[in-house]
C-alpha cells in the first residue's frame, strides 16, 4: 500500500573499497582520468579538442588529439553543486537563463578558466555537431570567439524522416572528412586508416557491451539500478574510442549477467515497479530524484539517454547513419518507436518524464510522445519540472507528489492484474 | 468505524471524519498549512464541532504536500488519490476531477470503477492556481471570496496572460488604469486560471461527469468559465475544498477493511 512506501526495506551491506577488478572501479577511473589525461596532453602541448557527445569520436581518436566534453564536464559540475555558481557567471555575462545551463557553465568556464568541481585543459579547437541539438551550433561559436581559436561544425541535420537517406549519408560523409582535413591542416596531422580501423573496432566494441549491459534489464527483478547507467554512460560520451573502455564495459556486462544469475541487484531495495526515465538526469538532484523512486520501491530500470551513446556499425556507412539516429536527431514517430520498444523489452510499468529547462527540443516533443508511448504501452505517464544542470528549476516536494502518483497507478494496475488472473 | 484525513496543503489545513467508509460525520479548515499552526487548529477545530473524541478514530491518513512532516497519522497517501477517492465518494459516476489548490493544479482522470488511471499537473507557475486569484485580489484591494458576485456583473469579460502570474499582475494594473469595468477585470482573471486549467484537463482527457475539488471549486466565476472553456457540465459541491481530507479517510478505511 502507498503508506509501506518507507517500507521498502533497503538491503543495507557494509562499504568495501571498490575492487580495482569491478567495473565500478575501472568505468570510474577512465572517466576520471579522461579529464585528468588531457589536461596532462595539454602541458605537453598537444592538441586538445572540446568535443560536442555525439560528434563522431573517432575523428580525434584516429587523429591522436586529446579531448574533452562541456556536456559531461557541465554535468560534473552541476552533480557536485556548482552549477548555479556558474550559471550566474555566464547570466552576469549577459546571456539568457533560457540558455541550455550547459552551455552557460561551459561559457562560464571558458572565461573564468577554472571550477574546483571539475576542470579540464583549455582546447585549441571546437569540434561541434548538431545532432544532439542546435543550441550547441551558438554555443560553440561563442566559444570560439571568446577563446579566439577555430571550431569545426560538423552538421547532422534533424531528419523529418523515419529512415536515414542516402543523400544524408553522403552529406554527412563529405562533411566528415572535410573536419579530418581541416584537422590535419590545422595540427600538421596524418590520417591513418589503420589506426581508424583500430578505433571503429574499440568504439564498437565498447558500444556493444553497453547496449547488452542495459539491455540485462529485461530481467525481473533487474541485476542493476538504472540510476547507476547515469554514471557510467560518462564512458561511453568521453572514451568510447579508447580500448579500455570496451574492456570495462565487458566487465559491466559480465558482472550484470552474474547479478541476474545469483538474483543480486545494484538496487538497494526490493524491486515493486519498473518505470522508464525520459530526458537527461537532473544532475543537481540526482540523489533526491534517485532516492524519491527507490523509497517507493520503483526502479528505474532503463532510459535512452544511456543507450544514445552505443554507436554499433560494421561499415563506415552504416557508422555515418548511426551517427544520422542519435535520439535528438530523429523524428518523433521514429523517437516513439525506440522507447516503446525499451518499454516492452524491459517490461516497464510506468514512464517519468523529466521536463528540463535546459532543453526544450527534448522537452518540447515529449508531450505529445510521451501521450503516444502510454497509449501504445498500456502504462501512466507523469512529468516533473527540473533542469539538467541548473538547480533553480526543481522543486522535491512537487516531484515527490508526481512519483507518488505514479505509484499509485501502478500499485492499481497490478491489483487489477491480479484480480484478473485470479 | 471511524476514520480521519487530514489533508495538509501549502495554504490551509483541512480535515475529515467519516464513519464507515461512506457518512461523512464532520469536517474543518483552517488557513495555514505546512510548517504552521493550520493543521493542529484543524484538528482542535475538528474536535470542537463532531463532539467526538478523536481517540476513538481508527485509522488516521494524512495527505497534502505536508504529508511527509506531520507526525501523528498511521499512514499517508498523495493527495492524486484522495481527490480522486473524495470526488468519487460524493459523486459515484465522477470520471474527472479538476483540483485547483493554492500552489498547484491537477487534473485527474478516474476509471469506470473509479480509480485513478492518469493525471496531469501543472508545470511550475504560479498561474493557473489559488495563488494567482490571490495576487489579484490583492491588486484590486477584494476578497478572493468576493470574485464570483462580482465576476456575474460582467458584460464583456477583460482578456488577462495565462501566461505569467507576474505578466498578468502587470496587465490587470495598466486595465485598470484605463478604467475598465471591475467586473469584466474579475471576469478576465477567472477567465485566465480557466483557460491555463482546460489545457490540462484536455491534455488528460476530459470524461464526464466532472467535478471540481479545492478551495478554487468555490468561485462559480472559474467553474462556468472552465465549463465554456471544456463544453461540460461541471458538478459542484459546497464539501469540494474537503474532498482530499474526506479521501484520505476514505482510504483509511480501506485500509482497515483488507
Amino acid at each position: 500500500m502507498a503508506e509501506e512506501v518507507k517500507k521498502a526495506e533497503e538491503v543495507k551491506k557494509p562499504r568495501k573499497p571498490l575492487d580495482p577488478n569491478s567495473a565500478k572501479y575501472k568505468l570510474g577511473k577512465i572517466a576520471s582520468d579522461a579529464f585528468a589525461n588531457t589536461i596532462e596532453a595539454k602541458k605537453q602541448g598537444k592538441p586538445v579538442a572540446w568535443v560536442s557527445s555525439n560528434f563522431p569520436v573517432e575523428i580525434p581518436e584516429t587523429l591522436g588529439i586529446w579531448t574533452a566534453y562541456p556536456e559531461n564536464q557541465a554535468a560534473g559540475i552541476a552533480a557536485r553543486g556548482a552549477g548555479e555558481r556558474m550559471c550566474n557567471v555566464a547570466e552576469a555575462d549577459g546571456y539568457s537563463n533560457d540558455i541550455c545551463a550547459y552551455a552557460r557553465i561551459s561559457l562560464a568556464y571558458a572565461k573564468l578558466k577554472e571550477c574546483p568541481e571539475q576542470d579540464v585543459a583549455m582546447p585549441d579547437v571546437l569540434l561541434c555537431c548538431n545532432n544532439i541539438c542546435n543550441c550547441m551550433i551558438k554555443w560553440y561559436e561563442n566559444l570560439s570567439q571568446e577563446l579566439n581559436i577555430p571550431m569545426i561544425m560538423l552538421d547532422i541535420p534533424f531528419n523529418p524522416d523515419y529512415e536515414v537517406s542516402d543523400a544524408q549519408v553522403a552529406y554527412v560523409t563529405g562533411q566528415f572528412w572535410d573536419a579530418v582535413h581541416q584537422l590535419e591542416d590545422l595540427f600538421g596531422l596524418k590520417w591513418d586508416d589503420k589506426k581508424f580501423e583500430e578505433v571503429t573496432g574499440f568504439s564498437c566494441r565498447a558500444s556493444r557491451a553497453w547496449l547488452e549491459a542495459t539491455a540485462q534489464a529485461k530481467y525481473t527483478p533487474s541485476p542493476f539500478n538504472g540510476f547507476d547507467l547515469l554514471n557510467h554512460m560518462a564512458v561511453m560520451v568521453t572514451a568510447r574510442g579508447k580500448e579500455e573502455a570496451g574492456e570495462a564495459m565487458e566487465t559491466l556486462l559480465k558482472e550484470y549477467k552474474e547479478n541476474h544469475e545469483k538474483g543480486e541487484s545494484t538496487f538497494r531495495a526490493e524491486e515493486k515497479y519498473r518505470v522508464m526515465f525520459e530526458g537527461i538526469a537532473c544532475w543537481p538532484y540526482l540523489r533526491a530524484t534517485s532516492r524519491g523512486l527507490k523509497d517507493r520501491g520503483i526502479n528505474m530500470v532503463t532510459t535512452i539517454y544511456a543507450d544514445a551513446f552505443g554507436f554499433d556499425y560494421n561499415s563506415f556507412d552504416e557508422m555515418i547513419r548511426a551517427y544520422c539516429s542519435v535520439p535528438n536527431a530523429i523524428n518523433l514517430e521514429k523517437s516513439r518507436d525506440k522507447r516503446v520498444k525499451l518499454c516492452k523489452d524491459n517490461n516497464v510499468e510506468g514512464l517519468l518524464v523529466h521536463t528540463n529547462r535546459s532543453c526544450k527540443l527534448w522537452s518540447g516533443f515529449m508531450a505529445e510522445m510521451s501521450r503516444q508511448i502510454g497509449e501504445e504501452c498500456g502504462i501512466p505517464v507523469t512529468s516533473f519540472d527540473g533542469d539538467q544542470a541548473d538547480p533553480r528549476n526543481f522543486s522535491e516536494a512537487q516531484y515527490d507528489t508526481r512519483v507518488q502518483g505514479l505509484m499509485e497507478i501502478m500499485e492499481g494496475n497490478k491489483a487489477d492484474r491480479a484480480g484478473k488472473e485470479a | 468505524m471511524i476514520t480521519l484525513g487530514i489533508d495538509i496543503g501549502s495554504t490551509t489545513s483541512k480535515c475529515a471524519l467519516l464513519r464507515d467508509g461512506s457518512d461523512i460525520l464532520a469536517t474543518s479548515l483552517r488557513v495555514g498549512g505546512l510548517g504552521t499552526e493550520g493543521p493542529d487548529e484543524a484538528m482542535q477545530e475538528l474536535r470542537e464541532s463532531s463532539g467526538i473524541d478523536l481517540s476513538a478514530v481508527d485509522r488516521t491518513i494524512i495527505t497534502g504536500y505536508g504529508r511527509n512532516k506531520y507526525e501523528g497519522g498511521d499512514g499517508e497517501v498523495s493527495e492524486l488519490t484522495c481527490h480522486a477517492l473524495g470526488g468519487r465518494l460524493v459523486f459515484p459516476e465522477l470520471r474527472t476531477v479538476i483540483d485547483i489548490g493554492g500552489q498547484d493544479a491537477k487534473v485527474i482522470c478516474l476509471s469506470e470503477s473509479g480509480r485513478m488511471t492518469n493525471f496531469v499537473m501543472n508545470d511550475k507557475c504560479a498561474a493557473g492556481t489559488g495563488r494567482f486569484l490571490d495576487v489579484m485580489a490583492n491588486i484590486l484591494r477584494m476578497d478572493v471570496n468576493d470574485f464570483d458576485e462580482v465576476a456575474s456583473g460582467s458584460v464583456s469579460p477583460a482578456a488577462i496572460s495565462s501566461t505569467c502570474t507576474v505578466f498578468a499582475e502587470s496587465e490587470v494594473i495598466s486595465q485598470l488604469a484605463n478604467g475598465v469595468d471591475r467586473a469584466d477585470l474579475v471576469a478576465g482573471i477567472c477567465g485566465s486560471v480557466a483557460s491555463r486549467v482546460s489545457a490540462l484537463a484536455r491534455r488528460a482527457g476530459v470524461k464526464p461527469q466532472v467535478c471540481m475539488s479545492g478551495g478554487v471549486a468555490k468561485n462559480g466565476a472559474v467553474r462556468r468559465a472552465l465549463e465554456k472553456s471544456l463544453d461540460t457540465e461541471i458538478a459542484f459541491d459546497p464539501r469540494a475544498q474537503y474532498f482530499g481530507a474526506i479521501g484520505a479517510a476514505l482510504y483509511a478505511y480501506r485500509q482497515l477493511q483488507q
